[in-house]
């Protein structure tokens, strides 16, 4: 694969400033029956056409991101001596997954105002525009915390490994507890915090066989799903009955 | 490039399943084991042991909406089983199981309705919870003193007295119930069944821990015709509830419940033989017991200050 994208680089026609050009191990994830996780080994190369420019190093952002939808966070507080759902903030959009890698120490990859444009890291991937509380910080905050602990939204400073300013590779673990959709995987090239080129690709995460069969059917045709839930459940019961039975006699 | 396939690490993989509604992946010998406990304990009560299990997949961490919905389809294979055994003793009055049935179909579709009202309000937890220790604190008390005081009678040498008539003897709409031996109004048992019913719906339980002491203490039925006469009753209504949660909230996962039936419908046949050998005064202390110890677990969280204060859920409609 190496070789491929080297070749691509000789290949490569003169372009302005420098390029990403990436790869993924996989551009698909397949939710089996004993699905349990996988992980992502993403590479790529920088394709320039000029030498290699003095200045600051070439740094590399990797992230990867889920399906987003909008969330509601809720607080837990004291009332009449028990614990109750109570305030609440809504994200208009939060990430499913959201994994961020870097060649470098945050504050050395990339400039806040360059974050701000691009939504890169997870506080910025999350959109959450004019909470109405004081306290909404607490609540995004709590989000995160909530989702790191789910190996949802992961951090992975100086994971990504560059080799002669041209080269990168990381790898990113997706966990077991995944949502299908199109996830997205996103590069950013940065030198001196400045971000040079992005460069985005799909990786298609999807239920097959039995997964599929089941999910769609319970969403297309719920009563038959129901029903053929009950059939499988009388049929047990019948059948543990009748075994017993058998063997008592 | 293209899709990769994971054969590696073969044995842990054989024990993680990734269930399709609930769409996380959890051990399935666990989830086996935990269906072939409760099914014991689902046998010998009667119960359809799901004031235990949905409480359980809380805790390994199944979407509450899913636990609820799933456990109901699994309260069908574990009461379809027990009430075969109950069928073959004639220990079912299949006309009072009618009756209650009428009311506890009632009762699923208005706690559906309450389910998924709740639910977009972000308050299902708190009310599910809150119904457990209300109920089965009550419920597990009144039963306990009651066993408590049968068994000191009978060991004093005087036999149990039943109480054979009190006010709800005296309405109207009386019927003969001969398996149970008694004349009585449907009001009761109507009233009895849709509360079930409406518990069945929001708390993924089949209602037996309210309707066995409902059945023996109310209406005056003998306990060995209750049992099997309450699973009756939680079949259909369970199964009701399982087509309307699969229906209008997609969330009954067949994968999960076919994992805690496989272990649930074995559980269910060793419990109903083991019921059947113990006396039922110590049937009913044991059950009390066991009431009691869930009760005050989940007092005791909604009382001591959670680990974590903050909790996700969908926002809007969903």
């Amino acid at each position: 694969m190496f070789r491929l994208l080297c070749l691509l680089l000789l290949l490569a026609l003169p372009a302005q400033g420098e390029e990403v050009v990436a790869g993924l191990s996989q551009d698909s994830v397949q939710i089996t029956t004993n699905f349990d996780g996988s992980e992502i080994l993403i590479f790529g190369a920088v394709k320039r056409a000029a030498p290699l420019p003095d200045g600051p190093p070439l740094q590399v952002i990797v992230t990867v991101e889920g399906p987003t939808a909008p969330i509601t966070i809720r607080r837990k507080d004291k009332r009449f001596g028990i614990w109750v759902n109570n305030a609440a903030v809504e994200v208009d959009e939060a990430p499913s997954y959201y994994a961020v890698a870097t060649s470098a120490p945050w504050e050395d990859v990339i400039l806040d105002i360059e974050d701000l444009r691009h939504r890169v890291s997870i506080d910025r991937a999350i959109r959450a525009v004019g909470l109405e509380r004081e306290d909404g910080a607490d609540f995004i905050e709590a989000l995160i915390r909530i989702k790191e602990s789910q190996n949802a939204y992961l951090n992975a400073f100086g994971a990504v490994e560059i080799s002669e300013e041209t080269l990168f590779k990381t790898s990113i673990k997706l966990p077991a507890n995944l949502t299908e959709g199109d996830y997205t995987a996103r590069f950013y090239l940065t030198r001196g915090g400045e971000v040079l080129d992005v460069h985005e690709t799909s990786i298609d995460v999807s239920k097959v066989g039995m997964e599929q069969f089941l999910f769609n059917l319970s969403r297309q045709q719920p009563l038959i799903y129901g029903l053929m839930s009950l059939a499988i459940a009388i049929f047990a019961g019948w059948a543990a009955s009748a075994v017993f039975r058998y063997i008592r006699l | 490039m293209g899709v990769e396939k994971w054969s590696k690490a073969g044995v842990k993989k054989v024990m993680q399943i990734y269930l399709p509604i609930a769409e996380v992946s959890v051990n399935a010998f666990l989830l086996l084991g935990l269906g072939g406990m409760v099914g014991v304990l689902s046998g010998m009560f009667g119960v359809g042991g799901g004031f235990l299990m949905t409480p359980l997949l809380f805790f390994i961490g199944i979407p509450p909406a899913v636990a609820v919905a799933t456990e109901a389809n699994q309260i069908v294979a574990s009461s379809f089983s027990g009430v075969l055994a109950h069928l073959r003793r004639k220990s079912v009055d299949l006309r009072m199981g009618t009756v209650l049935l009428i009311g506890g179909l009632v009762g699923a579709a208005l706690g559906v309705q309450l389910f998924n009202t709740l639910k977009a309000m972000g308050q299902v937890d708190l009310l599910v919870k809150l119904c457990y220790v209300v109920f089965l604190g009550i419920i597990g008390g009144l039963m306990f003193l009651e066993s408590l005081n049968a068994i000191i009678k009978t060991r004093s040498g005087k036999p149990p007295a039943r109480k054979r008539h009190n006010w709800i003897h005296n309405l109207p709409f009386k019927m003969k119930f001969r398996t149970s031996g008694l004349y009585i109004s449907v009001i009761p048992p109507v009233i009895v069944g849709v509360f079930v019913g409406i518990l069945a719906a929001i708390m993924g339980v089949g209602g037996g821990f309210i309707m066995v002491p409902a059945m023996i203490y109310l209406l005056g039925m003998p306990t060995k015709v209750v049992i099997g006469t309450s699973l009756f009753q939680i079949i259909f209504v369970t199964g009701f509830t399982t087509l309307l949660h699969a229906t209008t909230n997609f969330t009954v996962d067949v994968v999960l419940a076919v994992l805690l039936l496989v272990g649930g419908v074995i559980g269910a046949q060793i419990g109903t033989r083991i019921g059947a050998k113990l006396p039922a005064e110590q049937l009913r202390i044991l059950l009390a017991g066991m009431v009691l110890l869930v009760c005050g677990k989940l007092a005791f969280d909604l009382l001591v200050i959670p680990s974590e204060l903050y909790s996700l859920g969908k926002a809007g409609g969903h």
